[in-house]
C-alpha cells in the first residue's frame, strides 16, 4: 500500500520535466480560437472601453471636425434638472420599469401555469404546447403589427367588445395593449421552459403526496413551487432583463405615445444617438442602464438566489 | 371476500367518473387558451384577404374575398418585398452558417484544447454576458461606420459573430463527450484537426443544429441592428421592411398585414416542420443558459 503513492509521485517527478521540454509553444490552439476571437475583440471587447471613451466626448456623428472632449458632462446632465436630456432620459426610465411592472408578472405566472396544464398525461398536450409556443417563432415586428392593429381605436377588440374604448391613446391603456401583445409572443417560452423543468420532478413526490390525501393545490405549493424555485429564479431574472431591453413593441404599437409616455428606453437612447446625433450622451445613457440593469439583476440574486442554496 | 370487492370498485368508478369531467374541463380550458394564441394569427389572414371596406367590421369570414392587398404589396415599388424577402433569408443563412463555424472551433479548443491563457480569455468571455447588448449599440455603430460597411450585408452580420452564447453553448457540449475517442485518434497519430473534424463534430450534430436553429431565428427576427444599418429601401430585411410598410401606409391596414402573412408564412411552415424540435431546443439552451 505504501509503495503506490510513492511510485505515483516518483513517477510524476519523471514525467513533468520530459512534457516541459516537450511542450514548445503550440500555435494550433490559437488557430482554432483566433476566428472568433478576432469579432470578439473588435465588436464586444473593444466597443466595452470605446463606449466609456465616447461618453466622455460631445460627440457628434455628423460634425467629425468639433468633437471636444467634456469629461463627466454627459453624466452630469442625466442627473442635472435643468439640462435638456434629464426629462427625457428619467421618463423613459420610469417607462421602461412600469413596463417591467406590467409584463413581468403575467410572463413568469401565466408561463408556468399553462406548464402545469400541461404537465399532465393527457393525449394531444403536444399540439397544445406547440400552438402556445408558436407566436414565439413570429419576429418582434410582426408580432407588434398584429397588436396595434387589433388595439385600434376602430380594430376588431373594440368592435368585439362594443367599446370605444382608446386603447392606444389613454393611460395606462396602451401599457396593457404592449404587455398583452409581449404576454401573447414569448409566454410560451416560459411554459417551454418550465414544461420540462416539472418533467424532471420524480413522480414518486406526487404520488406519496397522493397516499397522503394531498390535494392537487397543496401538492403544488408543497413539491411543485419548492422544486421549481430555481427555474423560477431563472425566468424571472432573463425576464426582467428582457422586458427592460422593451424597443420594438412601443415603437410599433404605440410610437412611443401618447405623449412620450411609453417611449421605452432603449428608445431613448436610439433617439439620443442616432436621431439628435448627440452620441456621447447617448452612450452616458448605455453606461447609466447597463448600471441599472447589473444592479437590479444582484438585488435579484441576493433576494432569491440565496433561498435557492438555502 | 365479495363484500370488500364492491365497495372498491365503485370507489374506483368514482374516482374514474371525476377524472373523467377533470379531464374534459381541462380540454375546455386548453382548448379555449389555444384559441386565445391563434386568433391574432388567424385576423392577420383575414384582413389581409379583405377588401378595404371590410376592414373596419368584424366579420371573421370576408364577405369579398380578394388578393388586391397582395397585388398592390407586390406591384408596389416602394416596397420591394421579395428583396426583402431574398435579403433576410441571405442574412439569415450566412450569420447561422458564419456562428456555426467560428462557434464550433473556439468551443473546441476551450473545451479540449491546452493554451496559455485559456482559462483568462474564456472566463473574460462570460463576463461580457452580464453585460446588456445595449452597451455595444453606439460603439459598434460607429466601428462599422469606420470600416465603412454601413448599408452592407457585413456591417449587419458582423457584430452578431462576436457572441459568446454559442461558444459557451458547444464548448459545453464537447466536454461531455468522451475524451477516450479523441485520445484514441491521438495514439494513432491524428492532428488535432483531425479529432475536431472527424471525431468531435459528427458527434456534435444535435447542438450544432440546436444552436443553428435558435441563431438563424433570432437573425430572421432581428431588427434594431439592421434597421440602424441598412439605409436602402431595396436592401431591407423583411422585419425593417415591414416596419416602413407601417410608416408609408398608415391606415391602409390591409396591405400591412398582407406584408405580415409573408413575412410570417416561411417562420410557420418552418415551424411546422421543426416545431418538436425547436421546443426542443428551446428547452434545452434555456436550461442550460
Amino acid at each position: 500500500m505504501p509503495v503506490t503513492p510513492q511510485a505515483q509521485s516518483q513517477s510524476r517527478v519523471a514525467v513533468i520535466p520530459r512534457t516541459k521540454s516537450v511542450r514548445t509553444f503550440n500555435v494550433v490552439p490559437y488557430l482554432f480560437v483566433l476566428p472568433h476571437l478576432l469579432f470578439f475583440t473588435a465588436f464586444l471587447g473593444w466597443p466595452f472601453f470605446f463606449g466609456i471613451y465616447t461618453s466622455l466626448f460631445n460627440y457628434d456623428f455628423s460634425d467629425p471636425v468639433h468633437r471636444p472632449f467634456v469629461g463627466l458632462q454627459n453624466y452630469f446632465n442625466l442627473f442635472n434638472g435643468t439640462s435638456i436630456q434629464f426629462g427625457d432620459f428619467w421618463r423613459a426610465v420610469l417607462n421602461t420599469a412600469t413596463f417591467i411592472v406590467w409584463s413581468v408578472p403575467p410572463l413568469v405566472i401565466g408561463g408556468l401555469v399553462l406548464a402545469v396544464l400541461l404537465n399532465s398525461k393527457l393525449p394531444g398536450r403536444n399540439i397544445f404546447r406547440a400552438i402556445y409556443f408558436a407566436p414565439w417563432s413570429l419576429s418582434a415586428v410582426v408580432a407588434s403589427l398584429l397588436g396595434w392593429w387589433i388595439f385600434q381605436d376602430g380594430g376588431i377588440l373594440n368592435q368585439t367588445l362594443n367599446s370605444s374604448n382608446s386603447w392606444l391613446g389613454q393611460m395606462p391603456w396602451p401599457w396593457f395593449a404592449i404587455a398583452a401583445t409581449t404576454v401573447w409572443w414569448t409566454v410560451g417560452f416560459n411554459t417551454v421552459i418550465f414544461l420540462a423543468a416539472l418533467q424532471d420532478i420524480p413522480d414518486t413526490l406526487y404520488e406519496a403526496a397522493s397516499m397522503d390525501g394531498a390535494t392537487f393545490v397543496q401538492k403544488f405549493v408543497s413539491i411543485t413551487v419548492p422544486m421549481l424555485r430555481p427555474v423560477i429564479f431563472f425566468i424571472v431574472t432573463i425576464q426582467i432583463i428582457a422586458s427592460a431591453n422593451l424597443f420594438v413593441q412601443p415603437l410599433i404599437i404605440t410610437g412611443g405615445g401618447p405623449a412620450l409616455q411609453t417611449e421605452s428606453l432603449i428608445m431613448r437612447i436610439t433617439t439620443e444617438s442616432f436621431g439628435a446625433f448627440r452620441m456621447g450622451s447617448g452612450a452616458a445613457m448605455c453606461v447609466v442602464f447597463a448600471a441599472i440593469l447589473l444592479i437590479l439583476t444582484a438585488l435579484n440574486f441576493r433576494f432569491f438566489g440565496r433561498t435557492e442554496q438555502d | 371476500m365479495a363484500s370488500i370487492v364492491r365497495p372498491t370498485v365503485r370507489a374506483q368508478s368514482n374516482i374514474g367518473n371525476s377524472r373523467l369531467v377533470g379531464r374534459i374541463i381541462l380540454y375546455v380550458v386548453l382548448t379555449l387558451i389555444a384559441i386565445f394564441f391563434l386568433l391574432p394569427l388567424l385576423w392577420m389572414l383575414v384582413t389581409a384577404l379583405k377588401p378595404s371596406a371590410e376592414w373596419l367590421q368584424s366579420n371573421w369570414i370576408p364577405q369579398n374575398p380578394t388578393l388586391d392587398n397582395f397585388n398592390r404589396l407586390f406591384s408596389n415599388d416602394n416596397a420591394p418585398v421579395f428583396s426583402w424577402f431574398i435579403n433576410s433569408i441571405g442574412v439569415s443563412v450566412a450569420a447561422t452558417l458564419l456562428i456555426l463555424a467560428l462557434d464550433s472551433l473556439a468551443g473546441y479548443a476551450y473545451a479540449r484544447l491546452e493554451f496559455r491563457g485559456r482559462n483568462a480569455l474564456f472566463t473574460l468571455m462570460i463576463a461580457t454576458l452580464a453585460l446588456p447588448g445595449i452597451v455595444f449599440l453606439v460603439p459598434n455603430y460607429l466601428t462599422i461606420n469606420n470600416l465603412g460597411w454601413l448599408n452592407s450585408y457585413q456591417g449587419v452580420i458582423a457584430p452578431g459573430l462576436a457572441g459568446v452564447f454559442g461558444v459557451f453553448f458547444l464548448r459545453q457540449f464537447f466536454q461531455s463527450l468522451p475524451k477516450e475517442l479523441e485520445e484514441a485518434g491521438r495514439i494513432d497519430g491524428a492532428s488535432t484537426w483531425t479529432n475536431f473534424w472527424q471525431i468531435a463534430l459528427p458527434l456534435s450534430v444535435p447542438a450544432l443544429a440546436t444552436l443553428g436553429i435558435i441563431t438563424f431565428l433570432a437573425s430572421w427576427n432581428d431588427y434594431l441592428w439592421p434597421w440602424l444599418i441598412l439605409q436602402d429601401n431595396s436592401k431591407y430585411t423583411l422585419p425593417v421592411g415591414l416596419r416602413s410598410l407601417q410608416g408609408s401606409f398608415t391606415f391602409d391596414y390591409g396591405i400591412i398585414m398582407a406584408g405580415a402573412v409573408i413575412a410570417s408564412v416561411p417562420v410557420i411552415i418552418l415551424y411546422l416542420l421543426l416545431q418538436r424540435y425547436i421546443i426542443q431546443s428551446v428547452a434545452m439552451t434555456g436550461l442550460k443558459g
